[in-house]
């Protein structure tokens, strides 16, 4: 390798406490010069804390941090923006109601000027800002339009503007949380492209991740965190994706589910010419039509933002139809209230656990009847009957492996595996005909996700249809025997599992029409 | 996980209770304390005046039955408001609620029987009276109920507005159809109602009346109602979290017009308790102020209805001592109004009188009301 | 605005007018009865504009302030006080002892909205609760004082209330010598004349209320057209992203509560220093929480809440005009007469605007949300 480049970037024994979790332990990492270290771990394991710490959003407990080899104390962000390090949060931090200028310039309204300015009342000079933007975007090739309201712009171009807003900000030091949350697998290549051109033009690249595969293609160094420590580093040359995932886990790990061939049998779901509004009234789901067997998995893949909310939202009961017909195995349940599905057999896992599924403040206990309150045997003639609420509770706690001192713990206190398993436990001990899976391993640790894969590959078994719902295209694939694309509200094509490779998938993701493979 | 013994569960409750009223304790004692210093500041004695003040509060059974009688309407107003919070509304109606309830019973009370030209029977007139209370509040509640649950119009502008508005018709009933002819009278009142709608008391010479023990049940239903049955259930699941109630296949609209129009009821029959138990008839003006009395003793009784019922009668001590209180030294009445509002401050801001007393927060913090998005 | 609202704003308004016309055309130039409802309409609605203009700042830095009300009331009061104070006390002459009173109201509103500020973002308070507890504060404070100051023969001012000093006076513009003048030049109408008249009774107003109309344009301005405002509007929005770029969530909404606060407090003082010249307890009346639904209805925007308040403000000024003519309404309109009825008006209309019906509107995205970091 050439002479050592110089670290512009440097932590020492970070160590940051939690009420009931240590984030970070003892941890060091370094930053050299314009090359892009990744840092790698599943939920959970710290990632994200130490940067908020490297950003100046959180304050370590101990250690000290360099920045070209003088110490900082970063007490806000503002004082890791003035020492060149910028941040592209996972979850954009990019207001919807705002232009792309006003964004951009948001904390930094004077800097275009050539005498900067501390005075509150100072006039916003959009017009100027929206020049130098230009300016810095057609520099990378982003197509930007300085007037756009971010709530208008789609996800990846929102992500460059983000970019373009640290560059504005002369960041050498740029820190990307989970970039490819949110992107197709071309976008993410796309993004690949433009952390290298970064790197071309001298700015340091830290990238956090959780995906294997990103981290061979774009890093030139990996550092493994688990649990709040580093537990590893390796290079992309001389490592493998099983060696980084044990890292990552600390155990062996299966990469792939282990299933036999699915067994369907007759159609359970009728999706036809569906069409559903979202909260603003655009139609996010245009015209679709597809059906789920009894015993097998359909998993619907795509983007988030193309239509999946309101999809699974409509398909629930919990979202007005504006059109087309959905039927459970027989009864057409078009428009119907939650419980009229949930009656006719669906069980649904929600998106947002925390929203839709959980009410936080109950016990364990009473989120394990919440769908099935008002009938026998935990309410008789509208009185609730607290020992058949207790013996359920005990039950499905046991069954299903939730980890609490006892059934009458709150539901926020669980971790999100156990809340996620609080979920399944009510949903799959009902007697269900069809499973609405959606994003149900976002945010969990391995051994969560393994264990609600293991759950879904038995109830398809059983013989309950299965769709499936996921942005993470390792779990469609691994988990789905048939798999439609969405896009833009629409079913792109569907396809056999297991036939169609990644890139294939991706492509249709993004928009590209099967004939044109 | 085991079951628990006798002995767990009672060690388990007393622990509770402590960690529940500790905090509302000591936000008493601190808002009486600055509440002397105010009175030092204009003048006055602080011990006189708190002496004075407990002694026409507890001093003597006379004293004790009319803290009883006052106590009675302000637990009704205090589920009202309690039982909105539990459903997840925030509501100032009980003014309003209370005023129309007071006003539909005295109409029962008074014109009915000669609307009717005859006598009618108690065990007829009063639950007759009560129950014009009762269908009052409960329409002056479903109303904003109902505009927030299917137009999204936050409650508590609807509820002063319909507050004003009753006061409004109240005011010009009490002043002109429904005004008390007696030559001697020149205020704004009703007639006295007839003696078969009252409610009678429960010892002679004295004003505590059945109307106390009735708002002593009252409280225990709400509490039955809440936490042991289905509807309960559906109440309390939209209060802390609508969008899991709608999955949960609850109608979440169906149940916010419903738990303002009980809880409009509640404060209905706080009115109408005036009307059949304190004073016989209504006058203009005595529901002002119900409205932020009753958020005070909700919030104080931490919305639970035992909590609410042990908050309405310490709020009826003071009025009721603070009467005695200006009589022996000359401090007005009011300065119950400022430590009633520091009490709430201190309430409201738990975390204040942690900060004082360094008293650690345990459990989770539950979210009352959402801004105007509900 | 859009359309719809502003069509609502303009049927109201002609609405309102219109009944007032028809009553007092009898006795009146219809041309005089507008003008003369225009100016009380602008001077009416004055507080109204100001609470609003105090919960736009607030809410668009992310913080629900429903304690306008007690904010308005205790700055009516203090403001009240203190300049009965100079008069009295300290013997000064009118003009000094209103510009203490105005200065007091004004710090009042300012204080009470601290402890606000206090409870919602610093002890993370419930926001609506938050507000009701200086709802209350001001009511009980306000009443004691008045109670204790005034009707005890042991305070200062020995149990009477001292005559006060008078209020806010008129600020004639000559807008009515001017268009006369304009009307010599075409041959002198009496109809011209009467016009000239009556436009020149709208710019008739007290400073308050001219404040309170500059106040609009100014906030406007301020709020999106400078770094505060941008910065105010971020932290309601989105404070996460705000505090990401460096800029401190905690000082921008206590900033813009106390400014907030400070509105309500002149707004507060429009109703013992321009308005009557003594103190009612809860004088206030209600119309703090109007306020609130003018800035809902005018989408948190200074000139949309006037425009909202505008229409409140005629509503008023429809039962207080309606007084000039109260002997002579016609039989049908006899309605009218009835002040209770007339009274409810400005609340009803409150709860229609409230429903929506109208037009929806965006409250700011972290409106009401304590900010965690």
């Amino acid at each position: 390798m050439a002479e050592e480049k110089k670290i512009v970037l440097e932590a020492k024994g970070i160590t940051k406490q939690f009420p009931g979790v240590l984030a970070n332990d003892h941890v060091d990492f370094d930053l050299r010069e314009g090359e892009v270290h990744a840092l790698l771990g599943e939920n959970g394991a710290g990632k994200s804390t130490l940067m908020n710490i490297l950003y100046g959003l959180y304050k370590s407990d101990s250690g000290e941090i360099k920045v070209n080899g003088e110490v900082m104390h970063l007490s806000s962000p503002k004082d890791a923006i003035h020492h060149g390090i910028g941040m592209v949060h996972q979850h954009f931090m990019l207001i919807p109601v705002f232009s792309v200028t006003e964004n951009i310039m948001l904390g930094a309204e004077t800097d275009h000027r050539a005498i900067q300015s501390d005075a509150a009342l100072t006039r916003l000079d959009r017009k100027e800002v929206a020049k130098k933007v230009s300016q810095l975007s057609d520099q990378y090739g982003f197509k930007i339009d300085p007037e756009a309201i971010i709530g208008d712009l789609p996800v990846g171009v929102q992500q460059r503007v983000e970019i373009v807003k640290a560059l504005y900000r002369k960041a050498s030091i740029l820190i990307l949380d989970e970039p490819t949350a949110v992107l197709t697998p071309q976008e993410a290549d796309d993004l690949f492209r433009i952390v290298r051109e970064l790197k071309q033009r001298g700015v340091s690249i830290i990238f956090i991740t959780h995906k294997l595969k990103e981290v061979l293609a774009v890093a030139d160094r990996i550092t493994v965190m688990r649990g709040g420590k580093v537990v590893g580093s390796a290079e992309p040359a001389t490592t493998t994706e099983q060696q980084l995932a044990t890292m990552m886990v600390g155990r062996e790990v299966l990469l792939t589910v282990d299933k036999d061939e699915a067994k369907p049998t007759n159609e359970v779901l009728q999706v036809e010419n569906l069409h559903v509004r979202d909260q603003r009234g655009l139609e996010t789901v245009r015209g679709i039509s597809f059906h789920v067997r009894a015993g097998e998995v359909l998993g619907i893949a795509g983007v988030q933002g193309n239509g999946q909310t309101e999809l699974a939202e409509a398909l629930t009961g919990l979202r007005a139809v504006e059109s087309g017909k959905i039927s459970l195995g027989e009864k057409d349940l078009t428009g119907k209230s939650p419980r009229a599905y949930t009656e006719t057999g669906m069980a649904h896992i929600p998106e947002d656990r925390q929203k839709h599924g959980l009410i936080l403040s109950y016990t364990i206990a009473d989120n394990l009847i919440l769908c099935d309150y008002y009938k026998l045997p935990f309410s008789k003639n509208y009185v609730l009957q607290q020992g058949a609420v207790d013996e359920n509770a005990r039950r499905l706690i046991q069954e299903y492996d939730v980890r609490t001192p006892s059934p009458y713990v709150s539901a926020g206190k669980l971790s999100g595996g156990n809340q996620q398993k609080v979920i399944v436990a009510r949903e799959l001990s009902r007697q269900v005909k069809l499973i609405i899976a959606n994003q149900p391993t976002r945010g969990l640790d391995v051994g969560s996700i393994e264990y609600i894969h293991k759950e879904i590959i038995q109830m398809r078994d059983q013989g309950v249809a299965v769709l499936l719902i996921s942005a993470e295209l390792d779990e469609i694939m691994a988990l789905s025997d048939r798999i439609a694309v969405m896009y833009r509200g629409e079913i792109v094509t569907t396809v056999e599992g297991g036939k169609v490779s990644r890139e294939q998938l991706g492509l249709w993701m993004a928009g590209a029409h099967p004939e044109k493979i | 996980m085991q079951k628990k013994d006798i002995g767990t569960i009672l060690k388990e409750t007393l622990l509770a209770a402590k960690e529940a009223m500790l905090v509302p304790l000591l936000a008493v004692f601190t808002a009486i304390v600055i509440g002397g210093v105010v009175i030092a500041v204009v003048g006055g004695n602080p011990f006189a005046a708190y002496s004075g003040l407990f002694e026409g509060a507890l001093g003597s059974t006379k004293a004790l039955s009319e803290t009883a009688v006052w106590a009675t309407p302000y637990i009704f107003a205090g589920l009202a408001v309690a039982l909105g919070f539990k459903g997840g509304l925030f509501h100032i109606g009980a003014e309003g609620q209370l005023a129309l309830g007071a006003v539909a019973s005295a109409w029962v009370g008074y014109a009915l029987p000669d609307m009717l030209g005859v006598t009618i029977p108690m065990f007829i007139h009063l639950p007759l009276a009560i129950f014009a209370g009762l269908l009052f509040g409960l329409l002056w509640g479903a109303i904003p109920g109902a505009l927030k649950a299917y137009t999204g119009a936050h409650e508590v502008i609807n509820t002063i507005m319909m507050n004003y508005i009753a006061l409004n018709i109240v005011s010009f009933l009490l002043n002109g159809p429904m005004k008390d002819k007696d030559p001697n009278n020149v205020i704004a009142r009703t007639p006295e109602i007839a003696l078969g709608a009252r409610i009678p008391v429960i010892f002679e010479g004295l004003r505590i009346h059945w109307g106390f023990v009735l708002a002593l049940l009252v409280a225990f239903l709400v509490w039955w109602l809440l936490w042991k049955t289905t509807l309960g259930f559906e109440i309390r699941s939209v209060g802390l979290n609508p969008d899991a109630a709608k999955y949960a296949g609850i109608n979440v609209k169906r149940i916010m017009t419903l738990t303002l129009a009980l809880s409009g009821m509640l404060a209905g029959l706080a009115g109408t308790i005036e009307v059949t138990a304190l004073n016989y008839r209504h006058e203009l003006g005595f529901s002002v102020g119900y409205g932020f009395d009753a958020i005070a003793i909700a919030l104080l009784g931490k919305t639970h209805p035992f909590g609410v019922v042990v908050a309405a009668i310490l709020f009826a001590a003071m009025r009721n001592g603070a009467t005695r209180m200006q009589f022996l030294t000359q401090i007005p009445v009011d300065i119950i109004s400022v430590i009633q509002a520091l009490i709430l401050l201190f309430v409201a801001a738990d975390a204040i009188v942690r900060y004082i007393y360094r008293i650690r927060q345990s459990g989770d913090k539950v979210v009352l009301t959402r801004g105007w998005r509900g | 605005m859009d359309w719809r609202r502003f069509s609502f704003i303009a049927l109201i308004i002609a609405v309102l007018f219109g009944t007032v016309v028809l009553i007092g055309m009898s006795t009146e130039s219809p041309i005089l009865i507008i003008g003369s409802m225009m100016a009380t309409t602008i001077a009416v609605a004055t507080p109204l504009t100001l609470g609003a203009l105090s919960g736009v700042f607030c809410e668009r830095s992310g913080v629900v302030n429903i304690g306008i009300e007690g904010m308005m009331l205790s700055a009516a009061f203090f403001g009240w006080l203190a300049s009965i104070y100079m008069s009295s006390i300290f013997k000064f002459s009118l003009a000094p002892s209103l510009i203490v009173g105005l200065i007091s109201a004004i710090l009042a509103g300012g204080l009470f909205a601290l402890l606000h500020a206090v409870l919602s973002i610093t002890y993370k308070v419930d926001q609506i609760i938050g507000g009701t507890v200086i709802n209350i504060l001001a009511v009980g404070v306000t009443g004691f004082l008045n109670r204790q100051l005034f009707f005890d023969k042991n305070s200062i001012f020995g149990g009477q209330v001292p005559h006060a000093p008078g209020v806010l006076p008129v600020i004639h513009l000559p807008v009515k010598e001017v268009l006369e003048g304009l009307c010599g030049l075409f041959g002198s109408s009496p109809e011209c004349i009467v016009t000239a008249d009556a436009i020149g009774k709208v710019f008739d107003q007290k400073p308050i209320a001219i404040a309170a109309i500059v106040l609009v344009a100014l906030s406007h301005y301020v709020l999106f057209n400078t770094r505060w405002g941008l910065r105010t509007r971020a932290v309601g929005e989105h404070p996460k992203a705000a505090d990401t770029v460096g800029i401190n969530v905690v000082w921008m909404r206590y900033a813009n509560v106390v400014i907030g606060g400070m509105l309500a407090g002149l707004g507060g003082a429009y109703f013992t220093l321009e308005s009557v010249p003594s103190f009612e307890p809860l004088m206030t009346n209600g119309r703090g929480f109007i306020s609130l639904a003018a800035m809902i209805f005018g989408n948190w925007t200074p000139f949309g809440a006037w425009a909202a308040s505008l229409v409140f403000g005629a509503s008023q000024a429809l039962q207080i005009n309606l007084q000039f003519f109260r002997t002579s309404i016609p039989p049908e309109w006899a309605f009218f007469q009835n002040s209770y009825a007339v009274g409810q008006i400005p609340y009803i209309l409150t709860m229609i605007i409230l429903t929506g019906i109208i037009g929806k509107t965006t409250a700011p995205a972290a409106d009401g949300t304590p900010y965690e970091k």
